[in-house]
């Protein structure tokens, strides 16, 4: 049986790993080498990593940093962040990414998604996507928009419009990372969530919000995504306490979630 | 010494990174004549079968791969596409593949979500060197819109349930390909790479 994915997420600055909230006020973690390999030893499922200063600073991603955290990570790799073209998804790819993960740059310019899926398949491409609620109004008929930029600019673009275009362009897999929940620890929006997963058939992503292993299980339930993002959980500074992997995944396979069984 | 062919839609670094950490002699390939040398080959593949079947085509691959392979038995594995293309069709494409095993590679029913991504069990169904040290009912990473279904059931070495129970590690002589990503695959996909080094067939 297919599993349910715990992907840990980096959002890099200068080789470093920090912790933002509501997309705000990133303080410093560790080096994203360090993390990763300690991650892997502790048996995460999936790694994304996002380069968050890249695409603000037009510069290309650090290659560098994604090169050194793919030398010790033998679980799926994603890399986001300053992806422009075809060619840059290549660079990374070539330093050890398995998947791209695009998310402004694809609004800005859709046909990315369609090149890239035509390059190297969709299974290479993730689109990720920062929705706000705002209400249902005229244009925004699910009540969600897709905001970009680190969540700074509003597109006018409805949440379920974009990720059905996205998967129509090629998109494989769909990140649903709320605005309103990031690094709040209060828990996933459930809500778009579940409406993204009814609305495409590609797999989902639930992402910002999750602070214990019972979010986790109601975005993977309830909220009907296949994988979740997690990271202030395992190690935010902001939080009392951290959890390992080991412990979320016996939480949520007493709460009858299938995951990878942790090897010991 | 270990060639890891190395085209445009594949993923071999990551695979040598997995080599590397194995402390396994290997090196990138991507023209005929660094394959001089190699006694047993990796073909890693992400993508779709028809650009793999073309850049290896457009690399001069094709000929001397499958006279190192066919003619001279050196052993070979497979990953991903890497299985795919050693069918004699595949639907991704309506492409023909490499044919050195009988069979052809079918897309996933349309009420799945597809492409299937993540870790499923892989059952197997007999012994083979290659897994002696995998336990049965492991998982892997998966990440696959087609499943390769070979004509000679004998072949099928080890199988995964999604939607259809399909073919996830085929083996035939010095040939052995696994649909999972070995080399993404954690610790478990670690001893598939190892094993596979070792192996004399």
């Amino acid at each position: 049986m297919l599993t349910k994915r715990l992907i840990a997420c980096f959002d890099v600055v200068d080789g470093r790993v920090t912790k933002a909230q509501q997309f705000q006020d990133n303080i410093d973690v560790a080096p994203a080498e360090e993390l990763a390999r300690q991650l892997y030893d502790d048996q995460i499922d999936e790694i994304v990593f996002y380069d968050i200063t890249a695409s603000a600073q037009k510069r290309k991603i650090d290659l560098e940093t994604v090169r050194r955290v793919a030398q010790h990570v033998f679980v799926p790799f994603t890399v986001g962040g300053g992806i422009r073209s075809v060619d840059d998804m290549f660079e990374v790819l070539k330093a050890g990414a398995e998947k791209i993960s695009v998310d402004s740059m694809a609004v800005r310019n859709p046909d990315i998604i369609r090149a890239g899926a035509e390059a190297f398949g969709r299974q290479c491409i993730v689109l990720s996507t920062q929705v706000k609620r705002v209400g249902v109004r005229p244009g925004i008929p699910s009540g969600y928009e897709v905001f970009i930029d680190g969540a700074r600019e509003a597109t006018g673009l409805d949440a379920l419009d974009w990720v059905r275009r996205g998967e129509d362009l090629g998109a494989g897999e769909i990140v649903v990372n709320s605005i309103d929940c990031d690094g709040t620890a209060a828990g996933y929006d459930l809500e778009i969530t579940r409406a993204v997963a009814n609305a495409v058939n590609v797999s989902i992503i639930a992402s910002g919000g999750a602070g214990t292993v019972e979010h986790i299980a109601d975005g993977l339930t309830t909220g009907g995504a296949q994988a979740a993002i997690i990271s202030s959980i395992l190690y935010s500074p902001r939080l009392d306490r951290n959890v390992g992997v080991r412990e979320l995944k016996d939480g949520l396979a007493a709460r009858n979630v299938l995951m990878r069984p942790y090897l010991t | 010494m270990i060639g890891v062919i190395d085209y445009r839609a594949g993923n071999a670094p990551s695979v040598g990174y997995a080599l590397e950490r194995l402390g396994v002699d290997h090196r990138l390939v991507t023209t005929a004549a660094e394959l001089d040398g190699c006694d047993r080959l990796i073909l890693p593949g992400v993508g779709a079968a028809r650009a793999t079947i073309d850049s290896l085509g457009a690399s001069g691959l094709v000929k001397p791969l499958s006279t190192r392979v066919r003619g001279d038995g050196i052993p070979f594995l497979g990953i991903c596409i890497g299985l795919q293309v050693l069918f004699e069709h595949s639907d991704e494409g309506d492409v023909a593949g490499l044919g050195w095993i009988p069979g052809s590679v079918r897309r996933f029913d349309d009420d799945l979500r597809v492409p299937q991504i993540g870790w499923n069990s892989v059952h197997l169904r007999r012994h083979h060197p290659v897994t002696a040290t995998f336990p049965d009912g492991g998982y892997a990473y998966f990440v696959n819109s087609y499943y390769a279904a070979p004509a000679d059931p004998g072949h099928v070495l080890g199988e995964t349930a999604y939607g259809v129970e399909f073919c996830s590690i085929v083996a035939h002589a010095n040939i052995v390909a696994t649909q999972f990503h070995a080399e993404k695959s954690g610790e478990l996909g670690l001893r598939i790479l190892a094993a596979f080094a070792e192996w004399t067939p």
